[in-house]
């Protein structure tokens, strides 16, 4: 079963259901730290603090903001690399950031739904799901999934840039300079993907603490604990 | 056929300055000196290779560079004397005299000359921008283009399009491998190249008769292989943090770091920060101003020169990524707020244990 609302099996116990396996909560928490430290260095490196006095041999400033954002980075492709061995070997939700079956028809219903519910219209019925549902699962394939792809390969061809020609970098990343135009263009498109990333994160935010107040399913203790319960 | 050697005798230049120069220019090219002898013996035995260089749509500063050079034994001793037959802004000869000069070089030598090209071709009514010996540029470099060995792209207006190619491009002005595209092309770009770069790349070509090794965009790796950001003497001021803020500043008198008031030096692909410029005097961030990025594609049509993050003209007008990214967000969560609102509201008309709308009317 790769998505689906829980209504089309009424057999099956609807207490509570393991949904996100331990790697996928580590993931997830491990991400959103990178994340919160990416986003904060990156701004700082577009638009670097006030110049700080004496020496430059007495300070590392930049530095090491350029040091963090970096690092956070790697911990961020590392991260991803293993949450994608987590969708071949683990559960059937894991595969729903990667794969969106937009060749079903029963999917889109249920996407239709969905606007439907969050529009506030009557004829919306109300569907559980264990997983993610459509709309979720499309804003989080696009947003999340493509846009940190999007940055960890537009992020190694710049750091490449700086690792130099010949590096390993640069062999798997340094053709994607060119393709943008050049250097300058792939750090405006970095830049501009990280507000994609940050508008993810308000609806996301919105919409996890939205399902745990007015629905009946837990939301946020499900990426905590792993078990989705429904209160009924 | 004569050889470089020959040529250089006839010219009277002596057996000493010869080696002179080919150790000079083993070092410039980084070999060092064991190929001193190698660059000699080719010399000696191969039949000069002749260079034409040619004019389309440009502004002669490639050619102002390039007579500059720091070294006017590699310059006049390669291109002067010994190779460079056909370049109409610098030979004596002119009219029907110097297109003679170009007919029998591509006749004679037919697939062993060097074709450098320095501005590029516009397109528009019929390559009517840019008349050269009283045809269209295009033509005339396609035809010479033709049976040449290799091809060079002088600066930025060859390589990228540069300022003639910025928008909207009234003459449809392109870079020159959009019209030759069965050549290997070696691209020098920069507004202007710098004049040692320039002879260092003819000599390489001349002397091991093959292109140097060339990065992804075609250009050699020798002299774009880093950015100016990497070599900076600056470098030091912009890890520590410490930059200019406005041009008159106590960090612009100190020498800081240009990076917040827009050098793209960190984008940008050159020598400019080891080579420098007129004989190693200086180069623009020594003088105080940001690099331009004037060897990188596009650098004309990124907005302002004293932007750190640049503008896209993808979404039509003057916006950067904040301000877009920012707008985006904003809409985001205002949406976001309203949507919560009408949650709320939605709520409180609702019975919370029975689920049941508190005015008792039928869902």
């Amino acid at each position: 079963m790769l998505q689906n609302s829980l209504a089309a099996d009424p057999n099956r116990d609807l207490k509570s259901i393991y949904v996100y396996a331990a790697p996928v909560r580590i993931w997830h928490w491990v991400m959103t730290a990178a994340m919160i430290v990416l986003v904060t260095t990156g701004l700082l490196i577009a638009y670097p603090p006030p110049a700080v006095g004496g020496e430059a041999s007495e300070h590392f400033l930049f530095g090491y903001i350029r040091f963090a954002h970096f690092t956070a980075g790697y911990v961020l492709a590392i991260s991803w690399l293993v949450r994608v061995y987590w969708a071949i070997v683990g559960n059937d939700y894991t595969r729903q950031l990667f794969l969106v079956p937009v060749w079903s028809r029963a999917w889109w219903s249920e996407f239709g739904n969905d606007l439907k519910t969050y529009a506030f219209l009557p004829s919306a019925k109300p569907l559980r799901y264990a997983g993610h549902n459509p709309m979720a699962q499309l804003a989080m394939f696009f947003m999340a999934t493509l846009g940190s792809f999007f940055m960890i390969i537009t992020g190694f061809a710049m750091y490449s840039e700086g690792a130099g020609r010949g590096s390993w970098q640069d062999k798997l990343f340094g053709w994607v300079i060119p393709l943008f135009g050049q250097s300058q263009d792939v750090h405006t498109w970095h830049h501009l993907c990280m507000w994609l990333i940050v508008m993810f994160t308000i609806v996301h935010l919105y919409m996890v603490v939205r399902q745990e107040i007015t629905t009946k399913e837990s939301i946020l203790s499900t990426m905590i604990g792993g078990y989705r319960s429904f209160k009924d | 056929m004569e050889t470089f050697y020959e040529v250089l005798r006839r010219q009277g230049i002596t057996r000493r300055s010869f080696v002179k120069f080919c150790s000079l220019t083993a070092t410039s090219l980084g070999l060092g000196s064991y190929f001193t002898p190698q660059i000699a013996r080719a010399l000696e035995t191969k039949p000069r290779t002749p260079v034409l260089w040619m004019h389309g749509l440009e502004c002669t500063c490639c050619s102002e560079s390039f007579i500059r050079s720091a070294h006017p034994l590699a310059k006049d001793v390669v291109l002067s004397m010994l190779s460079l037959d056909y370049d109409d802004t610098l030979m004596a000869s002119a009219g029907h005299q110097a297109q003679a000069i170009l007919d029998e070089i591509t006749t004679k030598y037919k697939g062993n000359y060097i074709l450098a090209v320095e501005g590029n071709p516009p397109l528009n009514e019929d390559g009517m921008y840019c008349i050269t010996g009283g045809k269209p540029f295009v033509e005339e470099l396609k035809r010479v283009a033709k049976d040449a060995k290799a091809i060079i792209a002088w600066g930025s207006c060859a390589s990228w399009g540069c300022v003639q190619a910025a928008k909207p491009n009234p003459t449809r002005a392109v870079p020159i491998n959009k019209v030759i595209t069965d050549k290997p092309i070696i691209k020098v770009p920069g507004c202007p190249p710098i004049a040692e770069v320039m002879t260092a790349v003819v000599t390489y070509m001349l002397t091991f008769d093959r292109l140097p090794e060339l990065d992804r965009q075609g250009r050699p790796k020798m002299f774009y292989g880093q950015r100016i950001h990497d070599k900076c003497y600056r470098r030091p001021h912009f890890d520590a943090g410490q930059f200019v803020e406005s041009w008159d500043d106590e960090g612009a008198r100190k020498g800081y770091c240009l990076y917040k008031v827009g050098c793209k030096g960190p984008t940008t692909y050159n020598a400019c920060s080891t080579v420098r410029w007129n004989d190693g005097v200086s180069f623009p961030i020594q003088s105080g101003h940001g690099c331009i990025g004037c060897s990188e594609d596009g650098f004309w049509d990124k907005g302002s020169f004293y932007d750190r993050v640049t503008g896209i003209k993808q979404f039509g007008i003057e916006a950067n990524a904040d301000k877009i990214g920012g707008t985006v967000a904003g809409v985001t969560a205002a949406a976001v707020a309203v949507h919560a609102g009408v949650t709320a509201l939605k709520r409180a008309k609702v019975d919370h244990g029975t689920g049941i709308p508190k005015d008792g009317s039928a869902k």
